[in-house]
C-alpha cells in the first residue's frame, strides 16, 4: 500500500508458500469395512477361485496392502460367463423392462447412501484425493445408474422406428483410474438394455467393484445377473476371449484395446474400446486467462493425470504465453500433493509403482529431447509412489513426451500463432478423444470444435461430466461411444419395427 | 510514485463466470481445522473494519462501537484489536476522540455514500471534512451511472480528484458491484479505481444486494495482483456487506492466500467490512479456546 515505493519488476513475487497453511484434515476411515479378503462375485454369490490363487491390493499412498483379492482363472471366467448366460436367458430378458429399471434405481440409492464409504474406500485403493472421490467419482457412478434407469422402458422410444433386442452376455474390461464410476458406465447401460454382465475390475483397484457387487447382492439383483471377476491381463483375456460371449467393452490402453480388437476379429463379438489419448487444450489470446489457467489445472492435474481424456498437451497463443504460463506456475504453487485423505489434498498418490516408474521415464525422455521441466517445490510423504504436478516447455510435436500418452499429472506445453496452426496442431496426434478450446470470441470456439477432431470438445471448461453426454475416441482413441443415448446402442440390436432379433436391422 | 504517476488502466480482460465459480468451488472446499482455524480467525479478527452507517447513528452510538472495537471481547484478553472503525463524516470526531493511540485506524465513507448521486464539489467537501476530522481512512463510492453509461475517464479521473483531496489518507474505492452487472464489469471498475489512485478496493457499500460475494472478490483480487505485477504497487481488497459467518470468512482468507499469497494477509492489505462477523469470530475463538459453544448473548451487541 506504499505509494512510494514499487516492488522492482525483477522482485514481484507472491508468496504462495509460506505464512498462514492449513492443518492436517484427514477424512475419517472408521465407518469403512474392509474385509481381509475377498472371493470372486459369481452367480449371486462370492467364492474363492477354482486355483485358490489370490493377489494383494495396496494402499499406493502408503504402500501398505489392503486386502488379499481371489485371482480368477479360465475356469473361474467360465464359471461367470455360464453363470450370466443361465440368468440372461431365465431371469434377467424375460423380465418386463420396466422391472429391470427398478433394480437400477435402487442400485442408484444405495451408491448414494453409501457415498461416504465408497469415496473412502476408492480413495485408499487408488490414491485419488478424497475430494475428487467425493465429488466426482461416486455422484457420478450414481448419476449414470439414474440415468440408464430411465431409459430401461423406454429403449423403443430411443430408436424411433426400431425394435430393440438385448444382446445376451457382456464381457466388460475397465481400468484403474476411475474404478467405481468405470464400473458404473459398463454395467448401468448393458443391464437397462436386458443383458446381463460379467466384469473384470483392475488389478490395482477392485475394491470398490466389490463393494459394489455387495450393493447389487444387497439390491436383491437376480443371481449371475452381474459377475465380478478379479485378476490381471490373462483373466481379463480369458474373459473377452471367452466364446459365449455376445458384446465387448474394454477402457484402457491403445495396446490393449488392438490386442482386443484383434482377439474378436471373425468373431460375431460387438465391440466398444475407450482408449488412450493426448488431448489438445487451446488457448486463444482473447481468452479468459485466469480462467484459463484453472481449466489446465483441471484438465491435466486432475487425478493425477490418470484421465484418457486429460488435457495433456497444451497451446498457448504466443501472444499471451508469458502471461498464461506465469499464472499457471503461480497457481501450480497452491496446488496441494500429499495424503489422498486429505481433504485439502489436490493431487495425490501416483496409482501403482509400474505407473510411477513409466512417469518417471518419460520425464527423462522429455529431459534427453531438451525439455526444460517445471515442477513446484513440494514436500512428498516418504512412502508412497509421487509425482509433483509438472510442465514440459520447450518440446515439439515431434518430441515423444507430445506425441505419446503419460498418464501422469505432466504438461507438454507448445505455442502457437494462428487459428489454423492451432487445430493443425491439435489434430496432429494419432488420438482423437477430447480437447479443450479457450477463447471469449463464440465464432471461434465453434470454428475450432468443429474441426478438432475428438470425440468430445470443451469450449471455456474442461473435464465436465454428465452421464447424458456421450464420450468415446477418434482414431486410435477408440471405438463407439458411451454415455447419453448413444451408449445405448452398443448394448442393443436394432431390428425393423416388430421383427425379431437376428433378422437383418 | 504518485497518483499522477500511475500508467494509464490498460485494457481489461474478459471475465469468464463459469471459471469464477470453479475456483471458487476449489476455496470453498477447503478444510481449515485446529491451529490453522484460530490463527485465522485471530486474523481475521484482526481485519476486521467495525462500522455503523445508519441514519440513526448517534454519539453515543459512535463511542460504543469504539469501545467494542478496543476490548471487543473481555473474556479473551490477549485478543487482536480490529483494524478500523467506519462511521459517516459527522460522527468521526468522536471516533478520533475515543480511539487516539489505540492504532486502531478511523474509517470514514464520503462522497455522498451510499449512491454518490451527488456534485463533484459536495464529494469533495464530504471527502475534506472527514480527513480533517480525523478520518485516516476514506471509502469513497464510484459514480456508477458515470460507469455504467460507459464515462470510464470521468469516473477514472473523480477517482484521482478524490484522492487528492484525501490527502495523507488512505483510499478505498467501493465499486459497488451489485450494481455493475456482470464480472466483466467489476474487472473494468477495479482496474479503473486501481489506476487512478485506490489504495484499496471495496466491493459495496453494504446497502446494496448483493453485497460482498465470492466470485465478485476473486475477480477483484486477480485485478490487484494484475497491477500489483504491471506496476509493483500492492493495493488491498475490502469485501463488504454479507459476511457475517466465520466460516465464510475464512473461506475469503482462503481465497486471498491463494490467489494473492502471503503478503495480504495482513489487515494493511486485507479488511472485511463487517459488523457482525466480528462477534462470530469471537464465538468461534470462544469455542477453540474452551472447547464449548458459548451463547449468543455473551457478546456485546454495540
Amino acid at each position: 500500500m506504499n505509494d512510494d515505493s514499487p516492488t522492482p519488476p525483477a522482485e514481484r513475487r507472491l508468496r504462495l508458500d509460506d505464512g498462514w497453511s492449513y492443518a492436517p484434515a484427514p477424512e475419517g476411515t472408521d465407518h469403512l469395512r474392509v474385509d481381509s479378503s475377498y472371493g470372486l462375485f459369481i452367480d449371486g454369490a462370492f467364492r474363492a477361485s477354482s486355483s485358490g490363487e489370490t493377489f494383494s491390493t495396496i494402499n499406493p499412498a502408503t504402500e501398505e496392502p489392503l486386502a488379499e483379492v481371489a485371482l480368477a482363472g479360465v475356469e473361474d471366467v467360465d464359471a461367470a460367463v455360464r453363470a450370466a448366460r443361465r440368468a440372461y436367458e431365465t431371469v434377467w430378458a424375460p423380465m418386463a423392462p420396466a422391472d429391470r429399471g427398478k433394480y437400477l434405481y435402487r442400485i442408484a440409492r444405495v451408491l448414494q447412501e453409501r457415498a461416504r464409504e465408497l469415496a473412502v474406500l476408492e480413495t485408499l485403493d487408488g490414491g485419488k484425493p478424497i475430494r475428487e472421490s467425493k465429488s466426482v467419482d461416486v455422484p457420478l457412478a450414481a448419476a449414470h445408474f439414474f440415468y440408464y434407469a430411465g431409459w430401461a422402458d423406454k429403449l423403443d422410444f430411443a430408436f424411433p422406428g426400431r425394435s430393440a433386442h438385448s444382446l445376451g452376455v457382456a464381457a466388460q474390461v475397465i481400468p484403474w483410474n476411475f474404478p467405481l464410476l468405470m464400473a458404473a458406465w459398463k454395467l448401468a447401460p448393458a443391464l437397462a438394455c436386458g443383458n446381463t454382465v460379467v466384469l473384470k475390475p483392475a488389478e490395482t483397484t477392485p475394491l470398490t467393484a466389490l463393494k459394489l457387487a455387495e450393493i447389487v447382492r444387497d439390491a436383491g439383483l437376480p443371481e449371475g445377473v452381474v459377475n465380478i471377476v478379479t485378476g490381471a491381463g490373462e483373466t481379463g483375456a480369458a474373459l473377452v476371449q471367452h466364446e459365449d460371449v455376445d458384446k465387448v467393452a474394454f477402457t484402457g490402453s491403445t495396446e490393449v484395446g488392438r490386442q482386443i480388437q484383434r482377439s474378436v476379429a471373425g468373431t460375431s463379438k460387438r465391440y466398444t474400446l475407450e482408449l488412450g489419448g493426448k488431448a489438445a487444450n487451446l488457448v486463444f489470446e482473447d481468452a479468459a486467462i485466469d480462467q484459463a489457467v484453472e481449466g489446465i489445472v483441471n484438465g491435466i492435474f486432475f487425478n493425477q493425470g490418470h484421465v484418457c481424456c486429460a488435457g495433456s498437451r497444451l497451446f498457448v497463443q504466443e501472444s499471451v504465453a508469458d502471461e498464461l504460463l506465469h499464472k499457471l506456475k503461480d497457481r501450480m504453487r497452491t496446488l496441494r500433493v500429499g495424503s489422498p485423505l486429505d481433504k485439502n489434498t489436490d493431487i495425490g498418490a501416483i496409482n501403482s509403482k509400474a505407473q510411477l516408474e513409466t512417469i518417471r521415464d518419460y520425464l527423462d525422455v522429455g529431459e534427453g529431447e531438451g525439455a526444460e521441466i517445471f515442477q513446484p517445490a513440494c514436500e512428498l510423504p516418504a512412502t508412497g509412489y509421487w509425482c509433483p504436478p509438472t510442465l514440459l516447455e520447450g518440446v515439439s510435436q515431434s518430441s515423444r513426451v507430445v506425441q505419446e500418452e503419460i498418464f501422469g499429472p505432466v504438461l507438454a506445453v507448445q505455442t502457437f500463432r494462428t487459428v489454423d496452426e492451432a487445430i493443425k496442431k491439435a489434430n496432429n496426434t494419432p488420438y482423437g478423444l477430447s480437447g479443450g478450446v479457450w477463447s471469449d470470441k463464440g465464432a471461434k470456439a465453434f470454428r475450432v470444435t468443429s474441426q478438432v477432431r475428438a470425440g468430445v470438445l470443451w469450449a471455456n471448461t474442461y473435464n465436465k461430466f454428465d452421464p447424458t453426454a456421450p464420450f468415446g475416441g477418434y482414431k486410435e482413441s477408440g471405438v463407439g461411444r458411451e454415455g447419453g443415448l448413444h451408449g445405448l446402442a452398443p448394448y442393443l440390436e436394432l431390428t425393423a419395427p416388430g421383427a425379431p432379433a437376428g433378422t437383418l436391422s | 510514485m504518485t497518483v499522477s504517476d500511475r500508467p494509464a488502466a490498460p485494457p481489461s480482460p474478459p471475465i469468464d463466470e463459469v471459471g469464477v465459480n470453479d475456483r471458487v468451488a476449489r476455496f470453498t472446499s477447503r478444510s481449515i481445522k485446529k491451529e490453522a482455524k484460530v490463527e485465522a480467525l485471530r486474523l481475521a479478527l484482526s481485519m476486521v473494519d467495525l462500522t455503523t452507517l445508519e441514519g440513526a447513528d448517534t454519539e453515543g452510538k459512535v463511542v460504543q462501537l469504539c469501545n467494542k472495537a478496543k476490548a471487543p471481547h473481555a473474556v479473551l484478553p490477549d485478543l487482536p484489536r480490529v483494524a478500523a472503525v467506519c462511521v459517516y463524516p459527522t460522527l468521526v470526531h468522536v471516533a478520533r476522540a475515543e480511539l487516539e493511540g489505540t492504532g486502531i485506524h478511523i474509517a470514514s465513507v464520503a462522497t455522498g455514500f451510499p449512491a454518490g448521486q451527488v456534485p463533484l464539489e459536495a464529494k469533495l467537501t464530504d471527502t475534506r471534512t472527514a480527513v480533517e476530522a480525523g478520518a485516516d481512512e476514506i471509502d469513497m463510492v464510484i459514480s456508477r451511472g458515470d460507469f455504467l453509461a460507459g464515462r470510464y475517464d470521468a469516473v477514472a479521473e473523480e477517482i484521482r480528484t478524490v484522492k487528492e483531496a484525501c490527502g495523507d489518507a488512505h483510499l478505498k474505492v467501493i465499486l459497488e458491484t451489485g450494481e455493475l452487472g456482470s464480472l466483466d464489469a467489476v474487472r473494468r471498475a477495479s482496474d479503473i479505481a486501481l489506476y487512478a489512485g485506490g489504495d484499496f478496493i471495496k466491493t459495496s457499500t453494504g446497502k446494496v444486494q448483493p453485497a460482498a460475494t465470492l466470485p465478485v472478490t476473486l475477480v477483484m483480487l486477480e485485478a490487484i495482483r494484475d497491477f500489483y505485477f504491471a506496476t509493483g504497487l500492492k493495493a488491498g481488497m475490502k469485501p463488504a456487506g454479507g459476511i457475517s459467518k466465520s466460516k465464510l470468512a475464512l473461506q475469503y482468507l482462503v481465497m486471498v492466500k491463494e490467489t494473492l499469497g502471503s503478503d495480504w494477509l495482513h489487515p494493511d492489505l486485507f479488511r472485511f467490512g463487517a459488523s457482525s462477523l466480528a462477534n462470530d469470530l469471537l464465538m468461534q475463538l470462544t469455542k477453540q479456546a474452551t472447547g464449548i459453544y458459548p451463547s449468543p448473548d455473551d457478546f456485546s451487541l454495540d
